[in-house]
């Protein structure tokens, strides 16, 4: 059945195209530096290719989230990669997207005062104002060499 | 100086007085081609001195301030929250339990249109699965995913009346207000024939008509050292507030289409995220990050004297509005609360919490009386509020002289991400709302609804009024249907809406 299979087809791209934004997404925070330690988001474990999730908003437009999981417990270092992985997406994503950035669930004592914090874009906005926070996310979104 | 053309140089700290030129991140994606020289990097150690000074602040995401010192005290100030030993997806969860258990035990709502979420009063009705979750701020689970309202044409009525509702709002131009840049915020002149826009190049515009386009008549730049958040025009129309995050809010005199900064308000203690007028003129409020509303008081000589200092919310401040005809002020706070406050005796005082959002209470905005607050949040719902003064004919408690509010209906189901800013219009009573989906959304009330418990009907529903989030919404205060846009994506917008026939 021609229509079966054309239906079949385009569910197929769809997925492919949704796993390689996935990809994308996951090739630009794994880079990433930690604010502390001189190892990538990866290295650490900090994010793995399966925390992120790309699901279609609609045509050309898509929703990701991200979640990542904290090596320490101090709530400013998880605050300061949750800014670093929302700054590198916002500036480097080439399609359309709406981001949303979480620790993962049960590895922070605080996740839910952070979680909001990362998800404000006034509070991102502003942080980003500031000269030394500023100075510390952009050190650690820079591409490698 | 590394691959993000942004690194060429960094905002100036507050400190330092001299203007720079604003360069905030190009919206695009980054290049991987071509490398400038390369920018002598910070040692991890400076790095790790950088973050050890901000490990004693439990709320990283400080603007302003060139310093942090470490306040081993403020760890244990993470907030109301942890202070009652409840966590506060605890208290969230106990405010959704007592809406459902109120939705039990009230009137069957009037049956919603097939397949159209509608609103009823006093408690939730949605068409749609509820958006409110127990606990706001953990990642969606697959199963609870929340559906943005009328996805897809299910049937050729929703079809038609979605057509209907998209051509209710018509499109009369797009300035780019603020190049590169978000726009953050619109204010209209008293006269309707202005329109102050400010944004994240810290600038404000000031735009006029010229025959049937809009020009930009003033600029006003090197007021702020930051972003510039909200404007407010004074009820005579003679000056305009501008907030910033830089900590100060700045007061322009106009003079024909030049623009003066004749006094510069400080005191807060970082960004200062809103300033309102009262309608008397002679008071003007601010609120911040720093948790407090201040109230200042102008005299004839345009002299500036704060008055009150309010710490009645536990976090960030968003929004403060004024009562249209009484000295009453209203503030919208990250603490998911709505305060009110009065002057009584010679001082300012909190007269009013209201509660029942589940997230952040973004933006505020009075009805036409003065009767209804409507309030917007993070939790993608509208509330409208009522004020019961002592004595009513409802039978509605009171405490004292002060009026007691009451959540007389909720918009849930409409918005599917957070809700930036709600307008209503003194004229025709329509509401409009900015959401982080980039659409733009009206609400009439139904007219034939007991205003006890109205009900509210979607009546345009614009989805990509935008390219980015939409940040703010404005009506015209003289021409009615004219309502003003402006979005992360730099631009302004002017539409004409039209209540459509049958709707």
């Amino acid at each position: 059945d021609e229509e079966f299979v054309g239906s079949r087809h385009r569910e197929t791209r769809g997925h492919t195209k949704q796993r390689k934004l996935q990809q994308k997404c996951g090739d630009l925070i794994r880079t990433i530096r930690d604010p502390e330690k001189p190892n990538t988001l990866e290295e650490l474990e900090v994010v793995t290719e399966s925390c992120v999730e790309v699901q279609e908003i609609n045509e050309e437009d898509y929703l990701v989230i991200i979640r990542f999981t904290p090596t320490v417990p101090h709530c400013s270092l998880a605050t300061l990669i949750g800014l670093c992985l929302r700054v590198k997406l916002q500036r480097c994503l080439p399609f359309k997207h709406k981001l949303e950035i979480y620790i993962s669930e049960g590895t922070h004592s605080t996740e839910e005062d952070i979680n909001k914090q990362i998800n404000d874009k006034e509070r991102v906005a502003a942080a980003m104002e500031n000269p030394n926070l500023r100075e510390i996310v952009e050190q650690c979104v820079l591409e490698p060499d | 100086m590394g691959l993000f053309p942004s690194t060429k140089c960094l905002p100036p700290a507050i400190s330092a007085p001299a203007r720079t030129t604003s360069c905030s991140p190009p919206r695009r994606p980054c290049r991987t081609e071509g490398r400038g020289p390369a920018r002598s990097a910070l040692t991890f150690q400076q790095i790790r001195v950088h973050v050890a000074q901000h490990v004693g602040d439990p709320q990283l995401l400080a603007g302003t301030g060139a310093t942090v010192d470490v306040q081993p005290g403020r760890l244990g100030e993470g907030g109301a929250q942890r202070r009652d030993g409840q966590g506060a997806w605890q208290r969230r969860g106990q405010a959704t339990l007592r809406l459902l258990g109120q939705s039990a035990a009230s009137r069957a709502p009037p049956p919603a249109p097939a397949g159209q979420p509608c609103a009823s009063g006093g408690v939730h009705t949605r068409g749609r699965p509820p958006l409110l979750r127990g606990r706001c701020w953990s990642p969606p689970t697959s199963a609870g995913r929340t559906e943005p309202a009328c996805p897809g044409e299910e049937s050729n009525a929703l079809g038609s009346r979605q057509a209907a509702m998209k051509d209710s709002l018509v499109l009369l131009g797009r300035v780019p207000a603020h190049p590169d840049s978000r726009c953050w915020f619109l204010a209209w002149n008293p006269a309707g024939t202005l329109l102050a826009s400010c944004g994240g190049d810290r600038r404000v515009r000031i735009w006029g008509t010229e025959g049937d386009s809009w020009i930009c008549k003033s600029v006003l730049s090197e007021g702020h050292q930051r972003t510039v958040r909200k404007v407010a025009w004074s009820p005579c129309g003679n000056y305009l507030a501008s907030a910033s995050f830089d900590a100060t809010t700045c007061i322009w005199k106009k003079n024909q289409d030049d623009f003066e900064c004749v006094t510069t308000l400080e005191g807060h203690e970082n960004e200062v995220k809103s300033v309102a007028w009262a309608p008397s003129g002679n008071l003007l409020a601010t609120c911040s990050r720093d948790k407090s509303v201040w109230v200042w008081e102008v005299d004839e000589e345009d002299e500036y004297e704060c008055v009150s200092v309010l710490n009645s919310h536990t976090q960030d401040v968003k929004h403060v509005v004024w009562h249209p005809n009484q000295e009453l002020l209203a503030s919208a706070s990250y603490d998911d609360t709505v305060k009110l406050y009065r002057e009584e005796e010679d001082d300012w005082v909190c007269c009013a919490t209201l509660e029942g959002h589940e997230s952040t209470v973004w933006s505020l905005a009075f009805d036409p009386s003065g009767q209804r607050l409507a309030s917007c949040s993070d939790d993608r719902t509208v509330r409208i509020w009522r004020q019961y003064p002592p004595g009513n004919e409802q039978g509605v408690a009171c405490s004292g002289s002060d009026p007691s509010w009451k959540c007389i209906c909720t918009l849930s189901g409409f918005h599917s991400r957070t809700i930036y800013d709600v307008a209503w219009c003194q004229l025709t009573g329509a509401l409009a709302t900015a959401c982080g989906d980039d659409a733009i959304r009206v609400f009439e009330e139904d007219p034939s609804s007991d205003p006890q418990q109205p009900t509210f009907s979607l009546t345009a529903h614009l989805p990509q009024a935008h390219s980015q989030d939409v940040n703010c919404v404005a009506w015209n205060p003289k021409e009615p249907g004219l309502l003003a846009s402006c979005s992360d994506d730099g631009e302004v917008a002017f539409w004409k809406y039209q209540r459509p026939e049958g709707l």
